[in-house]
C-alpha cells in the first residue's frame, strides 16, 4: 500500500503539469489583461506596470518563469490586490474555507447518511417518502436562495445569528454558511445512501445473515452498510475537494474572507497569478481526495488490492 | 430414522403485491417434515418451491405476504415476532442457498462470519466460538481450516464456499436444514462431493433436510419423501421409490421423462471441414500498466486444434474455468488469439474487424443467459432482424419483417409476438428468440455456449429437439459448449473434453461415454451419470 500511494503521488506530478500548462495558456487566450481597466491607464503607466510584472516578455518566457517560481513554492504577486502575494492570500483565506467546508461535509455525511439509511429501511413507506421529498427539495433549491432566507429568518426576524461576517471564526458566524453549504450535500448524500442501501439490503448475503438469525443491527450496520458506503465514499472525495476550496456564493453572501471568491474575481479581472494559484490549489485538493477515496476503498473492501 | 413431525405446513398461501395486482406464488399447500428425514420439494422454476420455504423462514421479499400455518414444534412461525423468529432461524431451522458466490458477505473473513451466528445463539466466549468455528470447518472438510478462518470468500472456490455455508448453517446443531438448490451452481464433480458431504453430516448429526431442487437425480439419491410442485400447488407426494417407479400424476411423469434423448449420427467421412483451428492459444493479461511492473499472463486456451465438419456437432465439455467458452469465442475471432483459424479453406486469423464483418453472418453465436443477451429496449422483431440491417441492407422493411415471421415460425414461436419485448417471454422462449436471431442470417456455423444451462429440464429437451431439427433442415455445423453431459450426449457426435485450457481427451461421443480413457473424463462421467442412471431407471 505505501508503494501504491507513492506511485500515485508520482503520477500526480505530470497531471498537475498538464493542468497548470493548460490553465496558463487558456487564461491568456481570454481578451484583455490585468491592467485593462474601464477608466484606462495611460499607456506609459500600463507599460511600466507590465514591465514590472514581466508581462511584456514573450509568452513562452513568462511560462518558463512561472513554472520556475511555482517549483520554488512561489505563486507570484496578485496583480489586482498588489499588497499581497497569491501565497499570502491563500495562507489567510484557505483555513477559513477549509473550516466551513469540513463542517459542512461532516454534517452532510452524518445527517444525509442517516436519512438515507432510514429511508432505505422504510422503502416505499411514509418515512421513505418524507426523506425523498425533502432531499428533492434540498437539491433543487439553489444556495443563493437558501443563504438569504437563513439571513432573513435567523438573522433579522428571530435575531439568533449574525447576518454575515467572519468575526475571527466565532461559532455563531459559522452556522449560516455551514448550513447553506451542507443542505444540498445532505440531500445528495441521502439520495445516494438510500439507493445504495436498498441495493445492499437485497444482496444474497443479507438473506444469509437473516436466515442465520443475526440481529437487525448486525444485518443492517455490519453486513449491509459497510458495502453500501462505497458509492458515498466515491462521491465524498470530489465533493470534499469542492467544499474545502470554498464557495463563491456562500462567501459573498455571508461576507466570509475565504478563497472561494478568488476564482471568479480573479478570472474576471484577468488576475493571471491568482487564477493560476486557484487552479493549482483546487487541482491538488482534487488529486489528494481522489487518492484518499481509493485508499478508503481498500480499507472497506478487502477485495480491492493495490500492489 | 424418521420420527415425529417437527415442521408442519398447513394451507400456506404466499402472494406478492405487484403493480399488476397480487401474484399468487403458493396456493394453499400442506406438507410436513419429520425429525431426521430427508424431504425433497421438486418443481420447475416458478413452481413456488423456494417461496414455500422462504415463507416458512419469514424471508420473503418485502412485497410478499404469507398466510396459513407453519408450525414448528407447536409454534406458528408466521405469527412469531421478529426476535422470536431470530431465535429459531440459524439455530433450530437453518438454510443454505443456491448461490455460493454471493451468499457470503464479501467484506468479512470466513472466521468472522462463522463466529457471529455461533455467538448469537450460544453464550460462548470469542475464543471458544473460534474453536467451534474451526471444528465446523473440519466437519465440512475444508483443508487448512486454521488458515481458512482468515480467508475472505473471494479467495475460495464455489465448492469451498458452499462448504462454509453448510458449516454456518450447522453451527448451532439445527433440527432442520433447508437446502435451496444447494448444488445447482456447482460443477458436476463438486456437486457430487457436496451431496455426499450433506448425506454424511445427516448421518452423524441427525437433522432433517429439506431439499428444494429441480434435479431429480439428487432427489432419487437422497430423499426419503418427495413433494412435486407445479404453479404453486403440490400435485403429487409420496415415498421416493414409489414416486419414481409409479408416478401417478402426468406432470411427474413428464418431469421424469424430461431428459433429452436420442443420439446424433456423425456426418459422412467426405463432409468438408468448415472451421478449423490449429494451435489456437488465448492469453489474458492481468494487471500491468503505468508504473505497475510486469502483468500476469493467464493462458486460458493452450494449443488447441480441432476441425468442425459440415453438418457436425462438436461438444466441448469441461468444468467452469476450463476455457471452453474462450475457445468458442476465439474460433469466431471475437477474442484475440494466436494460431491458425481457417474458415471454408481461408485463414481468417489475420483478418481485421472490417474484413471479418461479411463473414460474421456465417458464424453465429447463441449465449447461455437468455435474460441478459436480448436487449430489453427493442422488440423481439427488431432484435432478430438487426443482423439483416448489416448483412442484407438492401432488404425493405416488409421483407425483413417477412424474414422475422419465418424465423420465429421455425423456432416454434408465434410470429404475432414479434412486437413484444424480451421481458414478456419465459427463459425457454427467450432462448428460442436468441436462436431465431442466429438462424435468420442463414449461417453455416453456430457456436452454442451453454444454450440450455439456464433452463428447466423439460424446456431443455424442447430446445435440444429444436436445435437438432434446425441442424437437419439447414445442414448447420454446431460447436456445442456445455458442462451438462446428458445434453451433450444427445446433441454431439464428437466430444472434446477440456481442462485448464487444454484438451485432455477427444473422440466420437459414444466412445467417450462408454470407454473414457483419462481419469478426469472418468470422474466427470461418474459424477454426471450417477444422476442420469437414477433418472433412466425410472
Amino acid at each position: 500500500m505505501p508503494i501504491y500511494v507513492f506511485r500515485r503521488l508520482l503520477t500526480a506530478i505530470p497531471t498537475l503539469f498538464v493542468i497548470v500548462t493548460l490553465a496558463f495558456f487558456l487564461i491568456r487566450v481570454a481578451p484583455g489583461g490585468p491592467f485593462n481597466q474601464e477608466r484606462g491607464l495611460s499607456p506609459e503607466i500600463k507599460a511600466n506596470l507590465e514591465a514590472q510584472f514581466g508581462l511584456d516578455d514573450p509568452i513562452w518566457l513568462q511560462y518558463v518563469h512561472y513554472l520556475n517560481n511555482l517549483l520554488h513554492g512561489n505563486f507570484g504577486p496578485s496583480y489586482n490586490l498588489p499588497d499581497f502575494t497569491v501565497g499570502e492570500l491563500f495562507a489567510n483565506g484557505l483555513p477559513i474555507s477549509i473550516q466551513l467546508g469540513a463542517a459542512a461535509l461532516t454534517l452532510a455525511l452524518l445527517v444525509g447518511g442517516t436519512l438515507g439509511i432510514v429511508a432505505a429501511l422504510n422503502q416505499n413507506k411514509a418515512g421513505d417518502y418524507a426523506v425523498i421529498a425533502t432531499a428533492t427539495a434540498g437539491s433543487t433549491i439553489p444556495s443563493f436562495v437558501i443563504a438569504p432566507v437563513i439571513q432573513l429568518l435567523f438573522g433579522l426576524t428571530w435575531n439568533l445569528l449574525p447576518i454575515g461576517g467572519w468575526n475571527d471564526g466565532a461559532l455563531l458566524n459559522k452556522i449560516g454558511p455551514v448550513l447553506t453549504l451542507s443542505l444540498p450535500q445532505i440531500a445528495i448524500v441521502a439520495r445516494l445512501m438510500r439507493g445504495s442501501m436498498i441495493e445492499a439490503l437485497r444482496a444474497h448475503h443479507i438473506r444469509t445473515a437473516r436466515a442465520l438469525g443475526l440481529s437487525r443491527w448486525s444485518v443492517v450496520v455490519k453486513h449491509a452498510l459497510r458495502g453500501a458506503v462505497l458509492p458515498i465514499i466515491s462521491y465524498a472525495g470530489p465533493a470534499a475537494a469542492a467544499l474545502l476550496t470554498g464557495s463563491v456564493i456562500v462567501e459573498t453572501i455571508f461576507s466570509i474572507p475565504g478563497v472561494g471568491r478568488y476564482f471568479v474575481d480573479a478570472a474576471l479581472n484577468r488576475d493571471y497569478t491568482l487564477v493560476m494559484g486557484t487552479v493549482v490549489v483546487i487541482a491538488v485538493f482534487t488529486i489528494v481526495f481522489n487518492l484518499v477515496v481509493d485508499i478508503l476503498y481498500a480499507v472497506v473492501d478487502p477485495r480491492v488490492r493495490y500492489d | 430414522m424418521a420420527g415425529q413431525t417437527i415442521l408442519s405446513v398447513k394451507d400456506l398461501h404466499v402472494g406478492f403485491d405487484t403493480l399488476d395486482g397480487t401474484v399468487e406464488a403458493v396456493k394453499g399447500i400442506s406438507l410436513h417434515v419429520d425429525a431426521g428425514e430427508t424431504v425433497a420439494i421438486v418443481g420447475e422454476s416458478g413452481s413456488g418451491k423456494s417461496q414455500t420455504m422462504m415463507a416458512a423462514m419469514r424471508l420473503l421479499a418485502s412485497n410478499g405476504r404469507a398466510s396459513g400455518h407453519v408450525d414448528y414444534r407447536g409454534q406458528n412461525l408466521l405469527e412469531l415476532d421478529r426476535s422470536g423468529m431470530d431465535g429459531i432461524r440459524g439455530s433450530k431451522i437453518t438454510m443454505i442457498f443456491q448461490e455460493p458466490m454471493t451468499s457470503l458477505d464479501p467484506l468479512y473473513t470466513i472466521g468472522n462470519q462463522l463466529i457471529e451466528p455461533i455467538r448469537r445463539h450460544r453464550k460462548l466466549s470469542h475464543a471458544d466460538a473460534r474453536k467451534e468455528a474451526l471444528r465446523l470447518l473440519e466437519l465440512v472438510k475444508i483443508p487448512e481450516p486454521e488458515r481458512r478462518l482468515k480467508s475472505y470468500p473471494y479467495e475460495m472456490s464455489g465448492g469451498q464456499r458452499q462448504r462454509v455455508m453448510i458449516a454456518m448453517a450447522l453451527a448451532n446443531d439445527p433440527d432442520i436444514l433447508i437446502a435451496d438448490e444447494p448444488t445447482t451452481a456447482l460443477d458436476v464433480t463438486v456437486q457430487a462431493q457436496i451431496l455426499t458431504l450433506l448425506a454424511e453430516l445427516q448421518q452423524t448429526l441427525g437433522m432433517a433436510i429439506v431439499f428444494i431442487t429441480h434435479d431429480l437425480g439428487i432427489v432419487r439419491r437422497l430423499a426419503d419423501r418427495v413433494y412435486v410442485m407445479r404453479q404453486g400447488e403440490i400435485v403429487e407426494e409420496g415415498a421416493t421409490d414409489v414416486l419414481f417407479t409409479a408416478p401417478r400424476h402426468e406432470y411427474t411423469r413428464m418431469l421424469l421423462e424430461a431428459e433429452p434423448t436420442g443420439r446424433k449420427a456423425a456426418p459422412s467421412q467426405s463432409a468438408p471441414v468448415l472451421l478449423e483451428g490449429r494451435n489456437v492459444e488465448v492469453t489474458f493479461k492481468i494487471g500491468g500498466g503505468f508504473l505497475q511492473g510486469q502483468p500476469l499472463l493467464l493462458r486460458a486456451v493452450n494449443h488447441i486444434s480441432l476441425a468442425l465438419k459440415k453438418g457436425q456437432t462438436i461438444g466441448v465439455v469441461g468444468e467452469s474455468g476450463s476455457g471452453k467458452s474462450t475457445l468458442g469465442r476465439a474460433l469466431l475471432r471475437l477474442l484475440p488469439s494466436e494460431g491458425v483459424i481457417r474458415f471454408d479453406g481461408r485463414d481468417i486469423a489475420p483478418l481485421d474487424r472490417e474484413a471479418m464483418r461479411p463473414l460474421r453472418r456465417e458464424l453465429q453465436l447463441v449465449f447461455q443467459d437468455p435474460f441478459g443477451s436480448l436487449s430489453p429496449r427493442m422488440t423481439i422483431g427488431q432484435v432478430i432482424t438487426e443482423g439483416l440491417l448489416v448483412h442484407e441492407p438492401s432488404l425493405s422493411y416488409a421483407e425483413r419483417d417477412a424474414r422475422a415471421v419465418e424465423a420465429l415460425r421455425e423456432v416454434g414461436l408465434d410470429p404475432a409476438m414479434r412486437n413484444r419485448y424480451a421481458h414478456e417471454f419465459s427463459g425457454g422462449q427467450r432462448q428460442r428468440i436468441a436462436i431465431a436471431r442466429a438462424i435468420i442470417l442463414k449461417p453455416k456455423i453456430v457456436v452454442l455456449d451453454e444454450p440450455t444451462s439456464a433452463l428447466d429440464r423439460s424446456v431443455q429437451k424442447q430446445i435440444v429437439d429444436l436445435l437438432r431439427d434446425l441442424q437437419a433442415a439447414h445442414d448447420l455445423s454446431y460447436l456445442f459448449i456445455s458442462h451438462d453431459l446428458a445434453v451433450v450426449r444427445a446433441m454431439a457426435d464428437y466430444i472434446v473434453v477440456m481442462k485448464q485450457g487444454r484438451i485432455v481427451e477427444e473422440g466420437p461421443t459414444e466412445t467417450i461415454f462408454e470407454r473414457p480413457r483419462e481419469t478426469y473424463t472418468q470422474e466427470l462421467m461418474a459424477a454426471a451419470l450417477d444422476q442420469t442412471r437414477f433418472r433412466r431407471s425410472a
